[in-house]
């Protein structure tokens, strides 16, 4: 029981010491609630690319293209809004238009999610080359739509989806909750979940044991792709545009917070819930490096080293356990 | 001449012979020696990457820092050169010196703490570049000594073209060759090079050879760093300016070209020939694009879709090989 816990219980100690180490270094700043609202705000993105992330890390696979997906997806769906949606359009038109480039949106990142699912799957290609390929592909799609421009200028009701407050919580840490309450739901309590976990501590076993290992890898692939969609409402909601090379530091992010969540590198291990308190410490110090108005590209050097020391902490700890099994 | 064809730098070749003859037939000024030279010049040092690319997919790893490692070992050198003079001589050593540093680091990440290489170069890409950015500043460095752009500007020899205007092989090129044959040396005429084929087709395999796993993973993530360092150093030379912002990015590029030729991220695989063919590729499609007056949006969209079809491709013919074969599994 405790040893089950150990992982998370380590994880929330760490978060309320950074909490109690960003409050000190800056003092009340930190406590005013403008603070914590613009935590709120930008912490679901981020959250559900990394979970987009963190799911095909567990089946020891990487996606290196969800920026890229989310980019393309928020792209088409800027199109279809700033295309069809003309000053004289009404009411439920343009609830319908809105709907339409939603779904118009998340289809392209389940097209690219099914596309990296079949080419590591079926065709054989490792994770990361598959991923490199789509990533460098819808990367250009993405130039060629926007020519390099930024799309922007949405409706009212498209802006709320980032920026509105329903009963005092903002909407995207909904939308994050009901993503990260849905993620949990499919890995502990389906048999693709299991089967995700099964595949990522060994394919072969999982293999033999009648997983039909494809279809899962395709549906965990499919999953990481629509993620990348959800975020991409998200994010073009929240700037009111959208742009070919948005993001692009989230990389870094996503397999920061999913190592710093317990999710094991090399595939198998890893608890939805380790990954959001693990997302609300990256936030807490980001929030508190803008305050202390430290360089932006410092910050990502210092999440460098953090994942770095996060991954060797891992390491020792793990050899610790070894010897004393033994 | 039978065993060539089943190969797959054979496929590359023909792709390159027939995209060749359509982009003449449509602009005769790429068939010339004047825009070979120039492509020559110009692709040099995303060549020199791909060398330390494929010396690190051999072994069985992967390194996207590379174009961090450039950054910072092509900014070093020209601070010195602005500040103190300086000659042809530090010019090779500060990158040098500064690249196998920073390679060599990356590599002990790896082995001693048994992180996955993508992770680990993830994380340094971000650290040595996020350090470099915010110590100099972002500032843009120009006016390099002249002698240094002298040197960028010796040719093998000189060549006039119908205008009157001087084109040749330049020194840059020669670098490049030079550094392709001691790479194609190395990996295969050295129990060195050997080693590293042996460690990317299986560690345990190669440990209980005798092997020196430690040794090797060194010396390939170092001879990464060391080909970064010369490549920033030869894009300074090329751009006569050094920008923070120039190489970071490029990094997909080349392993891209790299993975076209042929090398596979199971490790193992990959040689220099397929790997010149595929930065080769690279750069007749993009100059190619260019000659067609096809948009420049365009490039990464046929990089993308080339990189995937020659991906899979690969992956479909090792299957077919593999389904001729009898595989005994021995435990």
């Amino acid at each position: 029981m405790y040893r089950k816990y150990l992982e998370s219980i380590i994880l929330v100690f760490v978060m309320l010491g950074v909490f109690l180490l960003m409050w000190i270094m800056n003092g009340g700043e930190f406590f005013r609630s403008a603070n914590f609202q613009s935590m709120a705000f930008q912490l679901p993105e981020l959250g559900i690319l990394s979970l987009a992330m963190m799911v095909t890390i567990l089946t020891a696979g990487i996606n290196l293209s969800i920026i890229a997906s989310a980019n393309i997806s928020g792209i088409v769906a800027a199109i279809i809004l700033t295309q069809l949606i003309k000053p004289e359009t009404t009411g439920l038109s343009e609830a319908l238009i809105i709907l339409l480039a939603i779904l118009a949106g998340l289809s392209v990142a389940a097209v690219i999610g099914l596309l990296n699912g079949l080419l590591i799957a079926v065709v054989g290609v490792s994770p990361i080359l598959a991923t490199l390929g789509t990533m460098i592909l819808m990367n250009g799609f993405a130039i060629v739509l926007t020519k390099g421009y930024v799309i922007s200028g949405f409706p009212e009701a498209v802006l709320f989806i980032g920026n509105g407050i329903i009963f005092g919580i903002p909407m995207p840490i909904i939308i994050f909750a009901i993503c990260a309450a849905v993620m949990a739901l499919v890995l502990n309590s389906t048999p693709t979940g299991i089967n995700i976990y099964m595949i990522g501590s060994n394919p072969i076993a999982t293999l033999f044991s009648g997983v039909n290992n494809r279809t899962v890898l395709i549906r965990t692939y499919l999953l990481s792709g629509l993620y990348a969609g959800v975020a991409a409402i998200i994010m073009i909601s929240r700037f009111n545009s959208a742009k070919a090379d948005y993001g692009e530091s989230y990389l870094l992010m996503t397999v920061l917070a999913s190592v710093l969540g317990g999710v094991s590198a090399a595939g198998g291990f890893g608890k939805v819930s380790g990954l959001v308190i693990a997302l609300i410490i990256l936030q807490i110090v980001s929030s508190g490096l803008n305050l202390m108005r430290v360089n932006n590209f410092l910050t990502i050097a210092i999440w460098g080293m953090i994942l770095i020391l996060v991954m060797v902490v891992k390491y020792l700890a793990e050899q610790v356990q070894r010897r004393r099994a033994i | 001449m039978k065993k060539f064809f089943s190969r797959h730098e054979a496929y590359v070749l023909m792709v390159i012979v027939i995209l060749s003859i359509i982009i003449t037939l449509i602009n005769p000024s790429f068939f010339t020696l004047e825009n070979l030279f120039d492509l020559f010049k110009s692709y040099s040092y995303l060549g020199i990457f791909a060398i330390g690319v494929l010396f690190v997919l051999i072994s069985g790893g992967i390194d996207i820092s590379f174009s961090a490692i450039a950054t910072v070992a092509m900014y070093a050198m020209a601070v010195y050169l602005i500040r103190f003079g300086g000659n042809i001589f530090l010019t090779f050593l500060i990158p040098a010196v500064i690249g196998i540093g920073l390679g060599m680091i990356n590599a002990s990440i790896i082995y001693f703490f048994n992180i996955p290489s993508i992770i680990t170069t993830i994380a340094t890409l971000n650290i040595y570049y996020g350090i470099l950015v915010v110590l100099s500043g972002g500032k843009w460095l120009y006016g390099l000594p002249d002698w240094f752009r002298q040197f960028a500007e010796l040719r093998a020899f000189t060549l006039t073209n119908a205008e009157g205007g001087q084109y040749g092989l330049s020194i840059i090129t020669v670098m490049w060759f030079v550094i392709l044959l001691i790479a194609w040396l190395i990996l295969h005429y050295t129990l060195l090079g050997r080693g590293i084929y042996a460690m990317g087709g299986s560690p345990p395999s190669a440990k209980r050879a005798g092997f020196n796993i430690l040794f090797q993973q060194m010396f390939v993530y170092a001879f990464m760093g060391l080909m970064a360092g010369i490549a920033g150093m030869v894009h300074a030379m090329l751009v006569q300016t050094v920008a923070p912002n120039a190489i970071v990015g490029k990094e997909l590029d080349v392993i891209a070209a790299v993975v076209l030729g042929g090398a596979s991220l199971t490790g193992g695989t990959g040689t220099i020939f397929g790997t010149i063919l595929g930065i080769a590729l690279i750069a007749i499609l993009s100059n190619g694009m260019t000659l067609m007056r096809i948009p420049s949006f365009w490039y990464n969209v046929i990089i993308g879709l080339v990189v995937i079809i020659s991906v899979s491709f690969s992956v479909y013919r090792r299957r077919q090989r593999e389904k001729q074969t009898i595989l005994v599994e021995v435990e």
